[in-house]
């Protein structure tokens, strides 16, 4: 397995508190890997370093390497519209804009120009099936997508980012606002996907990250305890701390 | 036991003065209830008699171009034309709302999202203050500077559509721009972040996500904004020129249905047709803010976001 992003030495600051003591973490192509870790720990606020929205959040400094592809994350000349293009992001809540579906999955095409109306169609098609949600939706491309369930508008979110082929999918916990049914029905879509894409998923249920990461990082209090293939860290933890989370004794 | 019982079935202290403020408030809403029903009924009848006693044709009203209530032509009928009031109130109304959305919007967006702290900090007290002052200032403002100004670029007089149109774009201009805010703000921010993640400039989310979505709502703000600008009366009497006659061009003196009626119905005498043309004048207005009433809840309905 090659590493398509690596981080080394991440410190972030909110203001004069840092959040972030020095991560190393390295993401593999094409496979899921899972981040958990009790609240306030800073699972969001890394995940958000690696497409750089945190640099929407006033006075907050990031300093280490992030090495995506060869290339500087955080270097001034990086475009940030490219990056958050290959490195996209799913949130907490389902967020679809208040359109229609057609038009939530060909937001990110349009800005990039694409008016071809058959291109357009087929990419829709595409990643409304790869996000498995076409089925439910393909009657209704152009009724509201807010019209739709919290579970199908969270996969008709997925589609609306796999539309636009990022190499690196980061979600924010992006099934606890879901019921189990829903959530199991992303979780699949994921497993399908990360043959195709490389995924980064924040989670607080430690079964759905058995379920489907290859590798586990577990944080605590801003720094990162163990990070492991999920098999190995599940079942023989190194750290103390690892195995007392994974046990519930806290978080 | 008893004692339990009884206290059981009588009405507790709180229920006795839930009892009292529901008394309370029916009391002034039925009085609300009944101002409102005066005061229209009030316009109605006056308004009315100019057709129903003095038997002015309800379509020439409408439509003839000559008001010279106090006289008759030559054919004997009284003169109530109303429309060059009526083409005036509409162009100085459409004209300004037209002017001032852009400014408005352009305002609101540099409040909520390119400059959200500094920007709305220096920015709000300025639209308050706007907002503030009163009318005749603006009006007096506008006949010694904006007038004057008309009448060495353009020559004639100076008054006309084009001085109401830019007294009352100051005016309408922190209204539409306060309600063009808060349809900004109502906007959820998780918009904003879905767009920026998908790879969008801050101005591609602007101008595809945000006055998209808030668009119903902004134009509530733009129909706030005209029915202001429809019903002023004072400011717009001061640079309109005050001359009932069909608008040529944006800088002949002309007059509007406010206008109008704040500058003669001091000098007529209640029950006479001069009089109750007026009176139909006022009855235009008040129909007119009904249909902006009306516009303004059918697209608020309609542009509900759902979720
Ligand atoms: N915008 C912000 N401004 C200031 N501090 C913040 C901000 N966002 C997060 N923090 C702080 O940074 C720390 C890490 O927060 P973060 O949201 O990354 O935790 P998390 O692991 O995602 O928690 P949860 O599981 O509850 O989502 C917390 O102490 C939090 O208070
Ligand atoms: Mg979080």
């Amino acid at each position: 397995m090659t590493a398509i992003l690596l981080t080394k030495n991440v410190h972030l600051s909110y203001g004069k508190k840092e959040a972030l003591h020095g991560i190393d973490l390295d993401f593999d192509e094409h496979g899921i890997t899972a981040l958990i870790g009790p609240s306030g720990c800073g699972k969001s606020t890394f995940l958000r370093c690696l497409n750089r929205m945190n640099d929407l959040i006033p006075r907050t400094t990031v300093t280490g390497t992030f090495n995506f592809k060869g290339q500087d994350i955080y270097a001034p000349t990086t475009n940030l519209v490219e990056l958050r293009k290959q490195i996209g992001m799913v949130f907490q809540q389902p967020n679809p804009f208040p359109f229609s579906v057609y038009e939530n999955v060909t937001y990110g095409l349009r800005l990039t120009g694409h008016k071809d109306r058959q291109f357009l169609d087929e990419q829709v098609e595409r990643s409304l099936k790869q996000a498995a949600v076409w089925d439910e939706v393909k009657d209704d491309l152009n009724k509201s997508a807010l019209s739709f369930s919290g579970g199908q508008q969270q996969r008709i979110c997925i589609a609306r980012l796999l539309a636009v082929q990022p190499d690196i999918i980061l979600l924010d916990e992006p099934t606890s606002a879901l019921d189990p049914i829903s959530s199991a029905q992303i979780e699949t879509t994921l497993l399908a996907l990360k043959n195709e894409y490389t995924i980064i998923i924040v989670t607080h249920n430690l079964q759905q990250a058995s379920r489907i990461a290859d590798k586990t990082a577990f944080m605590l209090n801003g720094n990162l305890v163990e990070f492991d293939l999920t098999s190995k860290m599940f079942t023989q933890p190194e750290q103390q701390d690892t195995s007392d989370y994974l046990n519930g004794k806290f978080g | 036991m008893d004692d339990i019982q009884s206290k059981l079935k009588s009405p507790s202290k709180a229920s006795r003065e839930d009892i009292f403020g529901r008394v309370i408030s029916y009391t002034c809403i039925a009085a609300i209830i009944l101002l409102v029903v005066s005061i229209l009924y009030f316009i109605a009848s006056r308004g009315l008699a100019t057709f129903t006693s003095n038997h002015v044709n309800l379509i020439s009203f409408l439509t003839g171009q000559e008001w010279n209530p106090g006289a008759l032509d030559a054919h004997g009928h009284p003169q109530v034309g109303a429309l060059p009031m009526i083409v005036t109130s509409f162009s100085v109304t459409v004209l300004s709302a037209l002017v001032a959305t852009p400014f408005a919007i352009a305002v609101a967006l540099f409040m909520t999202d390119i400059a959200p702290k500094n920007g709305a900090k220096f920015l709000q007290p300025v639209i308050e203050l706007l907002v503030g002052i009163p009318s005749v200032v603006y009006g007096f403002i506008g006949l010694t500077v904006v007038v004057p100004i008309i009448r060495q670029i353009f020559g004639g007089t100076g008054s006309g559509i084009l001085a109401g149109t830019i007294v009352l774009f100051v005016m309408v201009l922190p209204t539409i721009t306060s309600l063009s805010v808060d349809a900004l703000r109502s906007i959820p921010s998780y918009f904003r972040s879905a767009s920026l993640a998908l790879g969008a400039t801050r101005f591609q989310t602007i101008y595809k996500v945000l006055l998209r979505a808030a668009m119903p709502r902004l134009l509530t703000a733009v129909i706030f904004g005209m029915a202001r600008a429809f019903g002023e009366a004072l400011a717009v009497q001061m640079v309109i020129g005050n001359a009932v006659l069909m608008p040529h061009n944006l800088i002949t003196p002309t007059s509007t249905l406010t206008s109008q009626l704040t500058t003669n119905i001091g000098n007529t005498i209640m029950g006479t047709l001069p009089n109750n043309a007026l009176w139909s004048l006022a009855l235009i207005l008040l129909l007119m803010s009904l249909v902006f009433n009306l516009l303004i809840r059918y697209i608020g309905k309609r542009g509900a976001i759902k979720s």
